[in-house]
């Protein structure tokens, strides 16, 4: 036993290694179909483990219906919900081609993708561009205006960041991440400084290539008015760190938390590719005016790729004002949380310090044994949308990744140590 | 028809989640329709006309505004939640008021706090808590498992798994440890010195450092072992540690070891390890047969003897009875302290009674063998202490014995013990003196373990007992023998 628990060890730090010698860099925005193989004409990539259409949550299914018609693979959205029932659409998960997206994380062919690239090992991960707060895509909405949106992002600001992005030779988000979480950003729901560092390291660059002022005044103003714009990349970057970790023998290291608004996933290192799976919880938080918890969707997304990074609610203690979401949650208690994240965590990551916590490196490289042994459950700070679809987001909050992943994980691995 | 109010903070910012707090205090209250505190963005003004409470000065306002928007039934519950917002933006911030502490939740996050460590406690659910040793002494801890309901094999195990290492379990369920002048669980507060205890049971060993303490003597560590360290099973593996550990000890000059009678192997093996040892003993097996020791080591038949040996006191002769048949009534002990009701037995014994009980020395029969007979009950056996807390802990177990006491004709004395200490009962005295008012009852006979310096102090204690009638003895022996005189014809 005592040999067995050596192996993990060593694994385990092989493993955490590979995710904090991880360079991510921002370095380009491309078209899906030009860079993910295999996404083809009616593939539609989704957040979380696989699911099928007639287990899929209310915006999951708008989600679906919208980017059916944006990409015209159906006219209008009725027709679209007649292709997925059918089974016309093909439906995969986002984590299994290289991609990562917020909420139902929709992924197709003809959208721009946003590119990090991990220069220590010279992988690539994509996610799409944050289309915005209040009715959108990622929450299950798909109107014109969002469609309308949608067809903007692509034809006029993808462009722009990419050729803007290839000028600048990327941006290297390590120092950017951890400028933001001296600032306050946790890279779930608080974006705001890292949003506009980026803004304001790609302004010169957007300006030399823009081809008309208007143009870069639609961009800018778009950044600016968006305070998750940076969470998209934040989320790329996780994804980037974490695919390197995957298929290291012997660690029992999470490699990815992702939610499909039904079931909640986990990646564990050993085991690779294999989902552990639950049904997702619902999240714990504050709503806008005119929404209760009756309107709310369970737990919903790929955003929780940087919880797996030590990022989100790992990082609570960076952005203490995020405490408030969670029942009499003080600010000044904030820090507790990162601690708790501490105890089911491999190590933390020196490169990103919480100032207010002395410098105390992020908890990262979530143990399976751990979060069993310790009966604590990932925090994850999370949007909460309504069960509608087309609605939006409703409110904000933190959710608990459920213990069962963690357990089910664990069995797997210990019967793949050979421990009986 | 309802009331929409929109009162505009010009200039002003506050934090969206801290706004979104304020909004779900009010929402629910008598009168409010909706409400809402939000930052003037475009975004946000959205989302306040989609939920009907933009209205009048909200639609002018700006990114660098706070709106306070509220739908009620009327305009008097309105003006009242913008008056409630606007106190709360304005009040004072408390500081950092009753900030919590964080406490590790695992023995990983606890080690890593504290790296220098070199004890753990464990207190959890029996069936874990060996699971939770094992991690402590991989990480080179020594380990007190206060903990019970662990399984006989498993104790061994873990017990061997300490030795390997060159560490010690105390326990399981080990209540009482003095290390270092550190109180473990129960305790008192006894001054530092030189003799040395090593205990198989806590109310053993809180007795006799605290009669020791009473004579002006200290103790350098009190070490439990847990109840079965001395049976065949365990082999005595801590107790033969814990004597090692206070071999090595500079302050040590002295060791008593207290158990009931261990297995006679484990005996032989305690015997030998004391014949090669440097300092000098005091062997108290509670109920055991006279024992051959070796020149540095005297045997004890009571705590309290322990305690005088230890002291290098002299010792008066006890005249025991033979076969008392004297008396015409019977002596009912209701105890907290398991070895306390086994010292009363021991000496019940010795003065000729026979004397049964729930939890029988070796020389005493079971509850229900023949008629008026005298009895100690151990009031912390599992048969009372099932789904509650330890007599020490929350004496009232004792209530009901006690009354019932009070009303038999056929009992002439009640023999209880008070255990104050660390972990004990803010006031043990109090509680039992609070049974007696108005009420005729035999003579009760009481002693006090525990120091001045304890929280609930021994002589304020003593003193409640008196004033409500008690006798009160110097030591639990000492009430022993008083009980006893007490029923016998003059």
């Amino acid at each position: 036993m005592e040999e067995i628990g050596k192996v993990i060890d060593q694994a385990n730090e092989q493993a955490l290694g590979v995710l904090l010698s991880g360079e991510p860099v921002l370095v380009d925005v491309v078209l899906a179909a030009d860079v993910i193989d295999g996404l083809k004409e009616k593939i539609i990539l989704h957040a979380g483990p696989p699911i099928k259409w007639n287990k899929m949550c209310g915006p999951m299914r708008g989600a679906i219906c919208g980017i059916a018609v944006f990409e015209e693979w159906a006219s209008n959205l009725n027709e679209a919900e007649k292709l997925a029932s059918q089974g016309s659409l093909e439906f995969a998960p986002n984590h299994q081609f290289g991609c990562v997206g917020p909420m139902t994380g929709m992924t197709t062919s003809s959208q721009p993708l946003i590119v990090v690239e991990n220069q220590h090992y010279g992988n690539r991960a994509y996610c799409t561009i944050n289309e915005g707060l209040g009715k959108v895509m990622r929450f299950g909405g798909n109107d014109q205006t969002v469609l309308e949106r949608l067809s903007w992002i692509k034809n006029e600001l993808a462009p722009l960041l990419g050729q803007a992005l290839r000028r600048a030779g990327g941006i290297k988000l390590k120092p950017l991440i951890a400028r933001g979480l001296t600032m306050g950003d946790e890279m779930h729901q608080r974006n705001v400084a890292c949003s506009s560092l980026l803004l304001r390291e790609l302004a010169p660059h957007m300006a030399a290539v823009a081809p008309e002022t208007e143009t870069l005044a639609r961009a800018y103003s778009f950044i600016a008015s968006n305070d998750q714009f940076f969470l998209n990349i934040a989320m790329a970057a996780g994804k980037a760190l974490t695919d390197p970790a995957y298929g290291i023998k012997g660690s029992s290291m999470v490699t990815a938390m992702s939610r499909n608004g039904t079931d909640f996933g986990i990646r564990v290192s050993s085991t690779g590719d294999r989902w552990f799976t639950a049904p997702v919880e619902m999240p714990q938080g504050l709503y806008f005016p005119g929404y209760s918890e009756s309107d709310a969707n369970p737990d919903m997304g790929d955003s929780a790729i940087v919880e797996t990074i030590g990022l989100g609610g790992f990082a609570m203690g960076a952005a203490p004002a995020v405490a408030g979401f969670v029942g009499a949650g003080a600010a000044s208690q904030a820090g507790l949380y990162t601690k708790n994240m501490a105890e089911i965590t491999l190590g933390e990551n020196k490169s990103w310090t919480i100032p207010a916590m002395d410098y105390l490196g992020v908890p990262t490289g979530i143990d399976i044994r751990r979060v069993v042994e310790a009966n604590i459950s990932p925090t994850i700070n999370t949007g909460i949308a309504h069960k509608e679809p087309g609605i939006g987001q409703v409110g904000a909050g933190v959710a608990k990744a459920p213990m069962a992943c963690f357990q089910k994980a664990l069995r797997a691995f210990a019967e793949q140590m050979g421990v009986k | 028809m309802t009331f929409l109010l929109n009162v505009v903070q010009h200039n002003s910012y506050a934090d969206s989640v801290a706004l979104m707090r304020l909004s779900d205090k009010i929402s629910g209250s008598p009168g409010v329709k909706e409400a809402a505190i939000m930052i003037g963005t475009p975004a946000n003004k959205e989302i306040l006309a989609t939920a009907n409470l933009l209205g009048g000065d909200g639609q002018s306002a700006g990114p660098g505004d706070i709106i306070l928007a509220v739908r009620a039934v009327d305009q008097n519950t309105a003006n009242r939640v913008i008056a409630g917002w606007e106190s709360e933006l304005n009040k004072k911030a408390e500081g950092l008021s009753a900030t919590e502490i964080w406490r590790p939740k695992t023995i990983r996050g606890a080690f890593e706090q504290q790296s220098d460590a070199s004890m753990a406690i464990i207190s959890v659910p029996g069936p874990f808590a060996i699971a939770e040793a094992r991690k402590a002494l991989t990480r080179n801890l020594n380990v007190l498992i206060f903990s019970d309901n662990v399984a006989i094999d498993e104790e061994r195990a873990i017990k061997e798994e300490a030795k390997s290492r060159d560490l010690i379990v105390m326990g399981p369920d080990c209540g009482t440890a003095i290390i270092q002048g550190k109180m473990l669980g129960f305790a008192n507060s006894v001054p530092n010195g030189k003799i040395g205890i090593v205990g198989a049971s806590g109310t053993g060993i809180q007795e006799v450092s605290c009669l020791l303490a009473h004579m002006g003597h200290g103790i350098s560590h009190a070490i439990g072992v847990g109840g079965r360290d001395l049976t065949e099973q365990v082999g005595g593996i801590s107790t033969l540690t814990a004597i090692d550990l206070l071999e090595k000890d500079p302050q040590t000059d002295h060791v008593i070891i207290i158990s009931k009678p261990p297995s006679e192997k484990v005996c032989s093996k305690i015997l030998s390890k004391i014949e090669r040892s440097s300092k000098t003993f005091t062997v108290c097996f509670l109920g055991s047969p006279l024992l051959q020791l070796s020149s540095n080591a005297r045997q004890a038949t009571t705590l309290e003897l322990a305690a005088l040996l230890a002291a290098n006191q002299e010792i008066k002769p006890i005249n025991s009875v033979s076969k008392n048949t004297g008396a015409a009534k019977r002596i009912l002990g209701l105890y907290a302290g398991g070895t306390l009701a086994a010292e009363a037995q021991i000496i019940l014994i010795d003065h000729g009674f026979s004397v049964t009980s729930n939890a029988p020395v070796p020389g005493a029969l079971p509850i229900g063998s023949g008629n008026l007979q005298h009895t100690i009950i151990d009031l912390g056996a599992d048969e009372y202490t099932q789904g509650r807390p330890h007599p020490m802990i929350e004496p009232s177990v004792r209530s009901a014995p006690f009354l019932k006491a009070c009303d038999d004709p056929t009992v002439g004395a009640i023999l209880c013990d008070i255990v104050i200490g660390n972990g004990a009962h803010a006031n043990p005295a109090g509680l039992l003196i609070s049974l007696l008012s108005d009420l005729d009852h035999p003579p009760i006979f009481v002693s006090v373990t525990g120091t001045n310096q304890d929280p609930q102090g021994r002589d304020s204690q003593m003193k409640l007992l008196e004033s409500a009638g008690c006798t009160v003895a110097s030591s639990n022996a000492e009430a022993a023998r008083m009980a006893i005189s007490s029923i016998l014809p003059a």
